[in-house]
């Protein structure tokens, strides 16, 4: 698929570095996410994909280097900032409410949407009650987007693996967000579910304009549905840009084959 | 009925009625602990401190009353004490959880044990330590009603505890499953990363709840304190709860509320029909024989989540 918009930079992160003691997960990480693209990160084993989303989203806090969102430079996030801000995001091991069923689940996504003060809602009445109505219809509309709809009062951990990814999307989309992080969303799916959750990715994207970044093993999968590809691997960027420059690039290709690092 | 029978059931329930007080206890505990993975030594003197508190707003010769010369009205008492257990959970994130989030829970415990003295300490200063006499307007004595229709003797306090504890507990439940606030706080027991990710501020969600075990501690203080006064030993009730805990599992509510009346029946009914063949005193360690037999039987207790070490 070759470059469907040319929007402005949404997302850009700068020269990040990230160690954990000696472990050096990302060094000088630079590229940027273009408003309304599916960009994706891929890479090996242990490159660092999933510290790079966490250093999106504030979880860890890069030693160096500096993320700019919507036009404003931070040098470390903060994730409830984050998420207010209009980032949301999916987990590598999927992280649901377990005791909770689908549909709390998908409405505690509508958390940053509802305002109204714990005092009113200690008393379960009148504005709070009315924002619970109107976002449990936007809940509602989410469930039907996903198809989900028979299994709303389930409580998640009871669901079979694909529904559970499935439903943490829904999550994510409750709280309408400009940027979605999908850390290895059909990972462990079969062919099947792999299938439906592309349609989702794209109409996702499609439909509501929504930028994506997602960190994806399935190369098929990658090359079918991203705009533009960034390459990790030790910690390091080693390529980025069209799937099919991507896939051209030799040392993409000595990377997956594994070839030795000097 | 027979006066057996009478008898016994009297004293089922003067066992149930302490048992509202365990179970109140071990409700702030479960609250606490489910959000914040806390185990919160401190919940008794935490009801302590309310109880003292709220007789400083409105007894006479109370602070309030020394430094200014008059006491607050009894509900604007209640209020200002919820105010200062807001503030006291507030002071608890700021100088204490904030600092040590990613902490051991060992470690975690261990400063509620610190904070447990130092509330029990700024209590003694700021309040002394002569028991206090609480007087609320809670109607006492003997409900007449039940003696006379029945032969039935109970006190109309008990009743009202029980009736208060059923109340604070339905308000509680719909808070919960009803609302935004509610639904992160039990998001943020299932999962703090995924709770983060939506936009959850742990920190307020941890004010929230150490205010809500304050409120509940202040229910437990207000119950104790009209029944034998406002004295050192009601923060010992917090001992009496770690059995409840491990009858009724530490991270669920109900667990908490039924397994704080089993033992309070179970220790007011032994001492009774028990006490004299072993020579009494079976209430100071009925409850902890019953979590021993418990900790054999069924660890995660009664409703709690099966324990599984993850290798
Ligand atoms: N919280 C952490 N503490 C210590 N080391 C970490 C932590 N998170 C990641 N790492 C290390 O950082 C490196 C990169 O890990 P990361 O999870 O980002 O890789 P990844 O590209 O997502 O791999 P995978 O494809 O297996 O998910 C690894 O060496 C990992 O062990
Ligand atoms: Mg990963």
């Amino acid at each position: 698929m070759s470059e469907r918009r040319n929007g402005e930079v949404l997302l850009s992160v700068d020269k990040i570095s990230l160690a954990f003691g000696g472990v050096r997960a990302l060094e000088g990480v630079s590229f940027d996410v273009l408003e309304g693209e599916i960009r994706a990160i891929i890479g090996p084993n242990g490159a660092g994909k999933s510290s790079m989303l966490n250093v999106i989203n504030g979880f860890y806090h890069p030693q160096e280097g500096s993320i700019t969102f919507k036009g404003k430079t931070r040098k470390q996030m903060r994730p409830h900032f984050v998420a207010s801000s209009g980032v949301a995001r999916t987990f590598q091991n999927i992280a649901l409410f377990k005791g909770m069923s689908t549909l709390d689940n998908i409405m505690t996504g509508r958390n940053t949407k509802m305002k109204r003060g714990i005092l009113w809602q200690a008393l379960h009445y009148g504005p709070a009650r009315n924002e619970e109505i109107e976002n449990r219809g936007h809940v509602e509309k989410v469930i039907d987007f996903l198809e989900i709809q028979s299994i709303r009062k389930t409580p998640v951990g009871r669901l079979p693996y694909g529904m559970q990814k499935r439903v943490e999307l829904g999550r994510a989309l409750a709280a309408e967000p400009e940027l979605l992080l999908l850390d290895e969303p059909m990972a462990g799916m079969n062919v099947e579910e792999k299938e439906d959750m592309c349609r989702f990715v794209l109409d996702v994207n499609e439909e509501f304009g929504t930028t994506i970044a997602l960190i994806e093993h399935d190369m098929g999968v990658v090359m079918d549905i991203s705009d533009r590809v960034v390459v990790l691997d030790y910690g390091k960027k080693i390529a980025d840009g069209t799937p099919d420059e991507v896939r051209a690039n030799q040392d993409v290709v000595d990377a997956y084959l594994g070839v030795a690092h000097d | 009925m027979s006066g057996e029978a009478l008898f016994f059931l009297e004293v089922v329930i003067s066992g149930l009625m302490a048992g509202v007080m365990y179970a109140l206890v071990a409700l702030g505990f479960v609250l606490i602990f489910k959000a914040s993975g806390v185990l919160n030594f401190a919940q008794g003197v935490l009801a302590l401190f309310a109880a003292l508190a709220l007789y400083d707003f409105i007894a006479p010769g109370g602070w309030v009353d020394d430094l200014f010369g008059f006491t607050f009205p009894i509900w604007a008492g209640i209020i200002l004490t919820v105010g200062v257990m807001i503030i006291v959970a507030w002071l608890i994130e700021r100088l204490v959880l904030q600092h040590l989030v990613q902490q051991e829970p060992i470690i975690l415990f261990m400063s509620t044990i610190g904070l447990a003295y130092i509330l029990e300490g700024v209590g003694d200063m700021l309040f002394g330590s002569d028991v206090k006499p609480l007087d609320i307007g809670i109607p006492q004595g003997a409900s007449d009603w039940l003696l006379d229709n029945y032969g039935l003797y109970v006190e109309k306090l008990e009743v009202f505890a029980a009736l208060t504890a059923a109340i604070l507990v339905i308000v509680l439940a719909v808070f919960f499953q009803k609302t935004r606030i509610g639904r992160a706080l039990r998001a943020v027991a299932d999962d703090h990363q995924a709770a983060l990710s939506v936009g959850v501020s742990l920190r307020t969600i941890w004010v929230i709840v150490w205010s809500v075990a304050g409120m509940v501690a202040l229910v437990a203080g207000i119950m104790w304190g009209s029944k034998s006064g406002i004295q050192f030993s009601l923060s010992l009730i917090a001992l009496k709860a770690l059995p409840v805990l491990i009858l009724g599992g530490f991270t669920s509510v109900p667990g908490a509320i039924i397994g704080g009346l089993i033992i309070g029946v179970g220790e007011k009914v032994a001492e009774v029909y028990l006490g004299p063949y072993v020579g009494g005193a079976i209430e100071n360690w009925f409850a902890y024989v019953l979590a021993l037999v418990f900790l054999f039987f069924r660890p995660q207790g009664l409703f709690g989540e099966r324990i599984i070490e993850r290798v």
